[in-house]
């Protein structure tokens, strides 16, 4: 839309340079410049468009939908929420990164990346529009701190699909998601014991049945929900 | 594949197998094991589904199978903590306290759901963990031991991910089922990390990583290539993942991202060496 509204503006401007051979010179770099704003505007709206078919207003409601739909809708807030997370971890990494974890949370970021990419091109046009997200409370230079979330936000991850494999009703899903589940794991694993070797699978995420945690949608999007300026709304998926 | 590991464990455990098995069980007796062991992957299957799932079918067939891998892992595990004292080292003994642990609880939790079910659970199998010789010094050698270990934890997260479609009509057993899928894959990120610590490599000769690349075991033996062929999937649901939407994803991450299914006659095969 944005992008329209720019595109004429810009084929005015042209034309009014066009019929008015006359133009002054200051005239014509008001008119230059408006350009190479629109430009820059253009440029701003693509790679928006390239992370997500275009955000929805910061603060707005976003409903995931319902069925199978919005069950892969409400997996694309995650995978979003994720791979913006680590997009920015492997911009500008913390002070004093190893190269061994430069290089796995660069993987996870492509993980992540590859992981929102797939739900947003089988959902199509049911996608849901681009979340908002919020990591003001994440000290980017700070290794603790990063890491800290990064394991909150796999342990999330994880207890999100274990939770929601029973609302698919499509086999294809159910196992895409299983899919994406284990590895989703692995990076939890990984991201425990970099913190702390040997944290793997403690007692803060797998119970005395040897259970990993399982979360229900609406309490994945409480928790996730400080990371997100959009209200996440899971109600109208199943409840079984 | 030879499977007359487990023919021998399924006679033991139920002298009728091979009644269940075939109604020309006479056929099946004295010619069995020489003519018709190519057919045995089939048949396992269909063995599981006459013999354990009367009750509730798929479902009980599933957590049977998975009940297998536990005990193997658990016995595994054990045989390595309890009977080989000085294989692990001190500083490593708290992981594999950590993951027996976790591996007798899903023994027990299987075991207790099949009951819920009204299904038997199977009987124990017995285990030759050098899978008839080819890991012979997996008790003595720790990279050995650490190598089977990753094997194992890497079986386990694909086999039950091969079962997650036949859960779906008990939604409880199907969340359960993922709960110990994704500890399963914690495991295997973790004996994975402690292998490359040791020196394991890819074959760019950089170190192995947590999650699992192209087919790469990382694992300098062919025996173990059958847990790891099929990994290397770049498309998902008809979605070619590779620069996907102009994103910079790499054949290497987009295998990496997904990790593959094994059905279960697969994991019979790959798991049948280890069974007496």
């Amino acid at each position: 839309m944005k992008q329209k509204i720019v595109s004429s503006q810009v084929e005015e401007i042209l034309e009014t340079t066009e019929v008015r051979s006359d133009v002054s010179r200051r005239h014509f770099l008001q008119l230059a410049g408006g350009i190479a704003g629109a430009g820059i505007l253009l440029a701003a709206c693509k790679k928006s468009n390239d992370d997500n078919t275009g955000k929805a207003p910061a603060g707005s409601s976003i409903s995931v939908g319902s069925g199978d739909t919005g069950v892969l809708n409400y997996a694309y807030v995650l995978e979003q929420l994720e791979a913006a997370f680590y997009e920015r971890v492997v911009l500008s990494p913390y002070a004093n990164i190893s190269p061994d974890e430069l290089r796995l949370l660069t993987d996870i970021k492509d993980h992540e990346v590859a992981h929102r990419e797939f739900y947003k091109t089988v959902l199509g046009s049911s996608a849901i529009a681009g979340i908002n997200t919020d990591f003001s409370s994440i000290n980017f230079s700070d290794r603790t701190s990063v890491l800290t979330a990064a394991r909150a936000f796999e342990d999330l991850g994880v207890s999100a699909y274990n939770g929601a494999g029973r609302l698919l009703q499509s086999s294809t899903y159910l196992l895409m998601a299983g899919k994406i589940a284990s590895v989703e794991s692995r990076h939890a694993a990984y991201l425990h014991d970099i913190i702390s070797n040997g944290t793997f699978a403690d007692s803060s995420v797998v119970d005395n049945n040897g259970l990993d945690l399982s979360r229900t949608p609406a309490q994945v999007v409480a928790a996730a929900s400080v990371y997100i300026n959009n209200k996440i709304d899971v109600s109208n998926l199943p409840n079984i | 594949m030879n499977f007359n590991n487990i023919l021998n464990h399924l006679e033991e455990a139920d002298p009728e197998v091979y009644e269940k098995l075939s109604p020309r069980r006479n056929v099946l007796k004295n010619f069995g094991r020489v003519t018709l062991l190519t057919a045995l992957p089939f048949a396992l299957g269909a063995y599981f589904k006459k013999a354990y799932g009367k009750n509730t079918g798929t479902v009980a067939d599933a957590l049977n199978f998975a009940l297998t891998l536990e005990y193997l892992e658990a016995g595994f595990y054990n045989t390595a903590m309890v009977t080989n004292a000085g294989l692990i080292p001190a500083s490593d003994q708290a992981v594999f306290n950590t993951i027996l642990k976790h591996e007798n609880e899903h023994v027990a939790f299987l075991i207790n759901t099949l009951a819920t079910l009204g299904s038997a659970p199977i009987i124990k199998p017995k285990f030759d963990f050098t899978a008839g010789g080819t890991f012979s010094n997996v008790f003595s050698d720790y990279p050995t031991f650490l190598a089977v270990s990753q094997t194992l934890e890497d079986t386990g997260v694909r086999a039950y991910k091969g079962q997650v479609t036949n859960l779906k009509s008990a939604p409880d057993v199907l969340t359960a089922a993922l709960q110990i899928h994704s500890v399963e894959a914690r495991h295997a990120s973790h004996v994975r990390r402690m292998r490359a610590a040791a020196g394991a490599t890819l074959a760019d000769g950089t170190p192995l990583k947590p999650w699992i690349t192209g087919s790469q075991s990382g694992i300098a033996s062919a025996a173990v290539q059958a847990s790891y062929n099929g990994e290397d999937l770049t498309t998902q649901a008809g979605v070619k993942m590779i620069g996907l939407d102009g994103q910079d994803i790499s054949a290497n991450a987009a295998s990496e991202a997904f990790d593959e299914p094994l059905d279960m006659n697969t994991v019979l095969a790959i798991v049948n060496p280890f069974m007496i």
